[in-house]
């Protein structure tokens, strides 16, 4: 996979870390004072550095460049800590999480999702750090001549969607009731980056994804603004998982929300915007 | 043989029974366990739905149809990994190797396989597309292909290791008897192999009819058109665990009497 946002990050990372730092230093009582009255406040930060431990993220599909690279960054920063994520569609992600999976933080593409963990008594308070828009995505050169939602309806070409039961379809579904637009979808996906696969590999002529993934994908596909696309706003909420019944230990516990806040402060906004993320 | 040692020392040793049973136990009780959390309850209604419906015809229509190419296309393969017997290493190897490999890959890498070679800008797809308007992605037909792709090696192996355990002298008596090549295939071998072929028709079906991952990567998800159980079930998982935990149950069911039903009379180990 290729990440070619990523040199343009290098400035920015070492921006980041710094900030990191001095959040750490400063203790996390006041940045989240400062910075989001809504954060979690990690319980037991004094020191600079964090015990030893492995924390494992669970983030939506979408997340997958973003989060990679905060991951990276926030190891950088807290050698001790081990960060794992796993992508997926943030609806699976959530039943995994409700069904027991091992799982520290919960990044959603949608409120619904986190709203069923938190409603299992598996998170408290989350926070939304990221905002996303839909954007018409088509492969290198347009193959088919696409020029708005319209085409969607058009039966003769090869369209993919999410599947209603995802976030990404969710907003596709309004996004499309609001213009009006019956779709003739050759395929609904199970997660956002299985559908700009099938864009990248030119298989379907037209989709609707995030333009974060339209950014992320690169030379490969080419992004169509849609105006109206801006009355359908994903908002994405991160939380610490806290299943009373896990094993988890401190370390982990607090390494699991100085990634939270990491994500929710500077240097995750930052990192986030260089992504194309927009701020809640 | 094996049953034969048993007998001869009385029973097994400890040791093998105990962790045969733990073999057991990891095979059997995650199936226990979706069958013991099954929405019983609900299940008539959840399995009434007409998304249901769709995806249970879909699956059975794509599996018997992908299990009658698989048998037209496996037995002569099955002939001829036999046959293969007599070549040298190098060939027959790579001729093995080749029907093992779809077997032991993740589906999913057969799915881009599939759409690297039929895809609209496959090898073969983008001429079959640019000649005859032709795009196999996303039709019902790519989930016959995908199933065909990952249940074929199945049938094959069944065949084959019935074919070799067959006694060939009744091949070579109809031979000296004047029949043609075709003529002791037809009438003689195929009889012969019956029970294989049965066995790993069966396998085959119920291997087709799991399909998930060459399928969702391959042939896509649209409801009534490439949306099988498999992929249903999955996508349930996103909002409705109930539902998918209901879908689950239903391929478990089906499997589990296609084999019971098949297996006894037609498996050559249980009628031995």
């Amino acid at each position: 996979m290729t990440r070619t946002p990523r040199t343009t990050l290098r400035a920015a990372t070492g921006l980041a870390a710094a900030a990191l730092v001095a959040l750490a230093l400063a203790g996390c009582a006041t940045s989240g004072g400062d910075e989001d009255p809504n954060a979690s406040t990690p319980p037991t930060e004094s020191t600079v550095n964090l015990e030893a431990a492995e924390v494992t993220v669970l983030a939506a599909a979408s997340l997958t460049e973003a989060f990679d690279d905060l991951a990276t960054q926030f190891e950088a920063a807290n050698p001790s800590v081990e960060i794992t994520v796993s992508y997926g569609g943030s609806g699976a992600l959530a039943t995994q999480i409700i069904e027991g999976a091992p799982a520290d933080v919960f990044a959603s593409a949608a409120e619904a999702p986190m709203q069923q963990v938190v409603d299992a008594g598996l998170a408290t308070d989350p926070v939304v750090f990221a905002t996303n828009t839909l954007e018409l995505v088509v492969p290198a050169g347009n193959p088919a001549g696409v020029t708005g939602l319209d085409d969607l309806a058009n039966p003769d070409l090869r369209i993919a969607l999410c599947d209603e039961s995802v976030p990404c379809g969710a907003a596709s579904a309004k996004l499309l009731a609001n213009e009006g637009i019956t779709p003739a979808p050759d395929t609904l996906e199970s997660d956002v980056k299985a559908v700009l696969t099938k864009v990248s590999l030119g298989e379907v002529d037209a989709a609707l994804v995030y333009r974060t993934d339209v950014q992320a994908a690169g030379d490969d596909v080419e992004g169509i603004k849609v105006p109206a696309a801006a009355d359908v706003v994903n908002r994405y909420p991160i939380a610490a998982i806290t299943d009373p019944s896990s094993d988890a230990s401190d370390a982990q516990i607090a390494a699991a929300a100085a990634f939270v806040a990491f994500v929710t402060g500077d240097a995750g906004r930052e990192t986030l915007d260089a992504y194309g993320f927009g701020t809640p | 043989m094996a049953r034969a040692a048993a007998r001869s020392t009385g029973r097994l040793a400890w040791p093998v029974t105990a962790i045969a049973v733990v073999a057991l136990a990891v095979l059997v009780l995650p199936l226990v366990a979706l069958v013991v959390r099954a929405p019983w309850a609900d299940l008539p209604e959840l399995l009434a739905s007409s998304a249901v419906l769709d995806a249970l015809v879909l699956s059975f229509t794509t599996a018997i149809v992908a299990t009658a190419i698989c048998l037209v296309l496996g037995i002569p393969l099955a002939a001829l990994i036999a046959h293969a017997e007599a070549w040298p290493t190098v060939p027959r190897r790579l001729l093995r190797a080749a029907v093992t490999v779809p077997l032991v890959l993740p589906p999913v890498v057969g799915g881009i396989a599939l759409l690297m070679l039929l895809g609209r800008r496959g090898l073969i797809g983008h001429w079959l597309d640019e000649t005859f308007g032709i795009t196999i992605p996303f039709t019902t037909g790519a989930v016959v292909i995908a199933q065909v792709f990952v249940a074929l090696p199945f049938l094959v192996f069944a065949v084959e290791g019935a074919l070799r355990s067959s006694d060939r002298r009744t091949e070579l008596a109809a031979a000296t008897l004047g029949a043609s090549r075709w003529q002791v295939f037809r009438h003689v071998t195929l009889p012969l192999v019956a029970p294989g072929v049965a066995a790993g028709g069966v396998l085959c079906f119920t291997r087709a009819l799991g399909e998930f991952g060459a399928t969702i990567t391959f042939a896509g998800s649209l409801p009534g058109t490439t949306r099988t159980l498999p992929i249903a079930s999955y996508l349930a998982m996103q909002t409705d665990p109930d539902e998918a935990v209901a879908l689950a149950l239903l391929l478990l069911a089906v499997s589990v009497l296609v084999l019971l039903t098949l297996r006894d009379r037609w498996l050559p180990g249980a009628t031995a």
